[in-house]
């Protein structure tokens, strides 16, 4: 007779008899990680003991690219990181390079961008709900997120030229003006999205098993969403102030009206919340903006070749998943010395770890769901 | 009348004229062997199409409508695809538990069809403990399921199994009460008594709440049962990639596969037994106009149109609910549902022994 931890370390390789702990590898390719990342996971039984993000599967060196492209090149290379966000990148770019240049941006320009900002983190956090719903095993939210994100992506490929990575801001300015149906096609889009913002509510957040799924799961304190340089929705569903829009206003975001969503739990429920009321906010800075586009340039009258003054330059924006940082080193060329990028899927995915142990391998799908991964934007 | 006991009969009568007895038994052993491999395939494609096009419809999107009409022939095109796959069996499996899981799952499947009646008078075999033998063997294909997951190698697949395990075993429990309210008001296990004492009416019409609470229930258990979400734990694609199947490619997964849409259908189709009197017309009192009228539509259409509602009732449930974690799971089991369908069967005793139902 064999005992039963005798057979386990014997049928189940990489498992360890005595604590009866085995681990198992989640990703590169499993359906729950929405990319290639590679979670190697401890396990007792049901319960995790570890959880250790291995990374780099998808690692394109980005920053190394950028030093050897010119100021207006680099900015297209960035659309890649956050693809889900990638106005939001090309705008952090394009700020740094026009905080170095002194560039003035003209005023249209500036609403046009804010515009495709919050269009882009509606079109995000769209996607990051039917994701989410889908790792706890609902599908047809996903379905339903994604009729909404096609209205967008319809709205962007009429005035970028595309879907997904639009490259649509460049340094002192939109590359376009607006498409003529702009407006209309935005404010069509508003009266539908209202509407189906309650359906969300009645599909998916009122469920009774999403709830329990939910609530009290992942719980991320605020001096840990702090101390692990946590930022965007994951630390405000702590109840951390982090809204870059608010705490260093870039562009006409002081000029605004909107919230900062802040929810106290710091639970997977508490984050959901603060991406559903997100996406409100969003909507109402779009309807503010929308009937108010300024007449005139939309691209500031620049140099053909730009060359940044040698010193350091940081900018910082919001992105639909936390704040997003572009250093840039300049030695007085046409090329930066050296970029870094400060992407807030790295710090948010090093919180994992900490809020997973101790929990069922079904809150963990549910966690990563919860930090809106985007593997890309991990590795760069 | 071309009923299907009608048709049964006469197969009978011309066998019985033209073999003896003994070779009349063995035909129609084979006949109905035959049948029920028929019956097999052609609801595994009937179901896999309906399950795609029922959630193509609740997912605002087309579903398979390229392979013939209306997408009819798609599930046929799938099948193939899977018949000429290469069956894998990894290294470092148990070969022959890997091998043979997938065959029980799908004899117990076959098994379970056996009581079951498809039209008045037509059953293969009316066992005088037809309930009860529908709960012993759907218990065997947690079995098959717990052989799968072991023997594939894969901690992915274990895991699967091992929830499986757990939940198949607690939900068979509130299964088995639910069914026993329904036998308690009867006062037999055999299937043919069961639909004919619904002959004026259905239970969950003359049962009041204690039947409405046990059909509840039960729903839910066979959801569970059965692994469809919301209760799909065993092979929560986003957690376990496919669960206890995840090894398993070919015509052996389709095995499962199939196995998974039959047990859907058995249990709905014993449900519409138990509580929506099976192939009974609608029935309300006697000797109405009413009841006459509902009698001229055949017995097969009542019993596959009970069937195919709760079948679509079920597929509902998967495509709009999430997924629960497992220990909620095993809390809704042991903490409320089991307390309330054994208080619910007691109620149901007392009922049926004062005479309070119709």
């Amino acid at each position: 007779m064999y005992r039963q931890t005798e057979i386990i370390k014997e049928a189940v390789p990489g498992s360890n008899g005595e604590t009866g702990e085995f681990t198992i590898n989640v990703g590169p390719q499993h359906p729950a990680t929405h990319g290639v990342l590679h979670l190697v996971i401890t396990l007792s039984g049901e319960t995790i003991k570890k959880v250790e993000p291995h990374l780099g599967y998808i690692h394109r060196s980005i920053e190394k690219m950028c030093e050897s492209l010119t100021y207006r090149q680099f900015i297209y290379v960035t659309s890649r990181m956050d693809y889900l966000s990638s106005h939001i990148n090309n705008h952090a770019c394009a700020l740094c390079v026009e905080k170095g240049m002194q560039i003035e941006v003209p005023p249209r320009a500036r609403v046009i961008r804010v515009l495709m900002d919050e269009l882009t983190r509606i079109a995000s956090h769209e996607l990051w709900w039917g994701a989410m719903a889908m790792d706890l095993g609902a599908f047809t939210p996903f379905f339903h997120a994604f009729r909404e994100r096609e209205s967008i992506n319809d709205i962007m490929e009429e005035t970028c030229g595309a879907r997904l990575t639009m490259n649509y801001m460049v340094p002192g300015g939109v590359m376009q003006d607006i498409h003529p149906n702009f407006q209309k096609r935005v404010k069509e889009f508003i009266r539908l999205y209202k509407r189906k913002i309650d359906e969300y509510d009645e599909l998916v957040t009122g469920n009774i098993i999403f709830q329990n799924r939910m609530k009290g799961v992942g719980v991320l304190t605020p001096e840990d969403a702090v101390s692990y340089g946590c930022s965007g929705p994951v630390t405000r569903g702590s109840g951390v102030s982090s809204d870059i829009r608010k705490l260093y206003p870039y562009e006409i975001y002081d000029k605004l009206e909107f919230d900062e969503v802040l929810e106290t739990g710091g639970d997977s429920f508490a984050r959901y919340l603060v991406r559903i009321r997100e996406m409100q906010q969003s909507i109402r800075i779009i309807e503010q903006l929308i009937d108010q586009i300024p007449e005139g340039d939309f691209q500031a009258k620049t140099k053909a070749v730009l060359k940044l003054p040698k010193g350091e330059f940081y900018t910082r924006v919001e992105t639909a998943r936390g704040e997003l940082g572009v250093y840039i080193v300049s030695e007085g060329g046409t090329t930066p010395y050296r970029i870094k990028f400060r992407s807030p899927g790295f710090s948010n995915l090093s919180v994992l770890d900490h809020i997973a142990r101790g929990s069922k391998i079904g809150d963990l799908v549910a966690m990563m769901g919860t930090l809106d991964l985007v593997i890309p934007d991990i590795d760069r | 009348m071309w009923s299907l006991s009608h048709i049964a009969n006469e197969i009978h009568t011309w066998l019985s004229n033209t073999f003896n007895p003994t070779w009349t038994q063995i035909i129609e052993m084979v006949l109905a062997g035959v049948a029920v491999i028929g019956l097999f395939a052609a609801l595994g494609l009937v179901l896999v199409l309906m399950e795609r096009r029922v959630a193509a419809w609740i997912q605002i999107r087309l579903g398979p409508n390229r392979v013939g009409p209306f997408g009819l022939l798609q599930s046929m095109a799938d099948t193939l695809k899977l018949i000429v796959k290469e069956g894998l069996t990894p290294d470092g499996a148990d070969k022959v538990m890997f091998n043979v899981a997938p065959f029980i799952a799908m004899i117990v499947a076959m098994l379970l069809m056996a009581p079951i009646a498809f039209a008045k008078d037509f059953q293969l075999w009316d066992l005088n403990i037809g309930v009860l033998f529908v709960t012993a063997i759907s218990s065997i294909m947690v079995i098959s399921i717990l052989m799968a997951g072991w023997s594939s190698n894969n901690k992915y697949s274990l895991m699967g199994a091992m929830r499986s395990g757990a939940q198949i075993v607690s939900y068979e429990l509130s299964a088995g009460l639910s069914i026993m309210t329904i036998v308690v008001l009867t006062g037999s296990l055999q299937v043919s008594d069961i639909i004919h004492s619904q002959a004026n009416g259905w239970w969950i019409f003359k049962g009041h709440v204690p039947v409405w609470i046990a059909f509840i229930t039960f729903i839910i258990a066979v959801t569970a049962e059965t692994n469809r979400a919301p209760f799909d734990l065993a092979e929560a694609e986003s957690e376990l990639t496919a669960g206890f199947h995840t090894e398993y490619s070919g015509m052996k997964f389709a095995l499962f596969f199939l196995a998974e849409y039959i047990n859907v259908f058995i249990v709905c189709a014993i449900g519409a037994t138990l509580f929506l009197g099976g192939w009974m017309p609608l029935h309300f009192g006697s000797g109405n106009a009413f009841n006459h009228a509902m009698d001229y539509i055949p017995s097969s259409i009542w019993f596959f149109g009970k069937t195919f509602l709760l079948i679509f009732l079920i597929m509902w449930f998967r495509w709009t609910f999430p997924r629960l974690r497992i220990d909620q799971l095993l809390n809704l089991e042991w903490k409320y549902l089991l307390p309330i369908s054994m208080v619910n069967l007691l109620v149901t005793t007392a009922m049926a022994i004062l005479g309070w139902h119709f």
